[in-house]
């Protein structure tokens, strides 16, 4: 499905970080393979270390650090805001959303309207097109869109295809109208019937959590995980990458009419280094237009990859420089979605750590 | 390059890499990053499935439509 939007623009980003940071030499000691076929996937793969949440730490703690400090230097005000989208797969609760919890917690204005969206990889450009899709309203001028995880949380420890490459973070993007510009261009693509390639089983109404979905099993190839953990299939979920994105940016450039060439940044989702350069050969991209270090720096927090992305390597370029981006995220669902707009200067663009 | 990969099989006592143990999906990308270093190719996303990993010889026939002859 195509999406055009006109008179829109992104004004600005806040990728916030929890301090703590792991890394890969440490999480070898969990799992059961030699340290040699470990340090080969740790090069392959692209990881290092990445940032954990500590304790009790809710995706919703991230974000409200996020909004406080948005706030306290004058760079947002909390009544401008519309809306609120909160892009999670680990909400606070079952009920209520937890953009109700944000907005109370911020003691934002009850005149605005705040929406949960269950979506992983993807979710940044699903939140955006929604963010878009709301403010072809007239009484919507400016929405916040939260892209939040902490799925480390429901990660085993024990699971090589999982735990290396996981990291939680937070997103605050702030979306709003804008005379001229570009038009933005977008395309999502969803397919349920391969939902299973990245589920969590347990905790739901479906399968609720009991001690027997706690028990860790043997699940092969040597990694152990319960059924209330994350579970990945590492190979249906990379074959459907590599069958789905590069279709999905030649369709989207050509309804923008534009070229390869022509784009400054690739910003995609970050799953790993090695899945990100194999898209890079088949689409065509130069490795040095697609950034692939955030899974080594980071860890891989689901929908906040592509945020985290644009705010690590362009950093303060985008106060002042504007660039051609294009945007792809692919994940649960199956979804894959991607967004060509024009991006920058904005008002505010960095990285803060969660203490 | 197999045995660099996973020294303790005896890949030539094997038919089948994948459904005898010997190679799982992390080997296949290691592997795959190997082969592409080695000779200088990029094997397409979409080939790194079991079927190509089988034996030598399917191993062999992915190289050949890459242009590499061993």
């Amino acid at each position: 499905m195509n999406f055009t939007f006109r008179n829109k623009k992104i004004s600005g980003i806040l990728t916030i970080l929890p301090a703590h940071e792991q890394k890969f030499v440490d999480d070898m000691k969990n799992f059961n393979f030699s340290e040699a076929r470990s340090l080969k996937l740790k090069q392959v793969m692209g990881y290092d270390r990445h940032r954990l949440v500590t304790g009790g730490t809710c995706a919703s703690d991230l974000a409200i650090f996020g909004f406080r400090h948005l706030f306290d230097q004058e760079l947002l005000a909390p009544d401008s805001l519309d809306g609120l989208i909160v892009v999670t797969q680990s909400p606070d609760y079952f009920m209520p959303p937890t953009s109700n919890v944000i907005q109370g917690e911020l003691g934002l204005r009850h005149d605005m309207l705040c929406l949960d969206i269950n979506q992983g990889c993807a979710g940044f450009v699903v939140g955006l097109i929604q963010a878009f899709l709301m403010l072809e309203q007239d009484s919507i001028s400016r929405v916040a869109l939260v892209n939040m995880d902490v799925l480390s949380r429901k990660v085993s420890v024990k699971d090589r295809n999982s735990y290396p490459l996981i990291g939680d973070a937070a997103s605050i993007t702030i979306v709003e109208k804008s005379e001229g510009g570009a038009p933005i261009f977008a395309n999502s693509k969803m397919d349920g019937t391969r939902r299973e390639a990245l589920m969590i089983p347990a905790g739901g109404f479906r399968l609720p959590s009991s001690p027997e979905t706690a028990v860790l099993e043997d699940v092969g190839d040597n990694n152990f995980r319960a059924k209330d953990n994350l579970r990945m299939d590492g190979s249906a979920v990379f074959n459907f990458v590599q069958i789905e994105v590069p279709p999905m940016i030649e369709s989207l450039l050509a309804l923008a009419g534009k070229s390869v060439d022509s784009v400054d940044w690739f910003m995609f989702h970050q799953p790993n280094k090695f899945m990100l350069e194999k898209l890079c050969d088949k689409m065509k991209v130069p490795y040095e237009k697609m950034p692939s270090n955030i899974v080594e720096h980071f860890g891989n927090a689901s929908g906040v990859t592509i945020p985290t992305a644009i705010t690590f390597n362009l950093g303060d370029r985008l106060r002042a420089e504007s660039f051609l981006v294009c945007l792809a995220g692919f994940g649960v669902g199956l979804t894959w979605s991607s967004m060509l707009l024009r991006l920058g200067p904005l008002g505010f663009g960095g990285m803060i750590d969660y203490p | 390059m197999l045995k660099g990969i996973r020294p303790e099989f005896d890949f030539a006592a094997s038919s089948d890499f994948i459904a005898d143990g010997l190679l799982d999906s992390f080997d296949m990308v290691t592997l795959v990053a190997d082969l592409d270093k080695t000779f200088s190719i990029s094997i397409d996303g979409v080939e790194i499935v079991p079927e190509n990993f089988k034996n030598i010889e399917t191993i062999r026939a992915l190289l050949q439509k890459h242009g590499i002859t061993t």
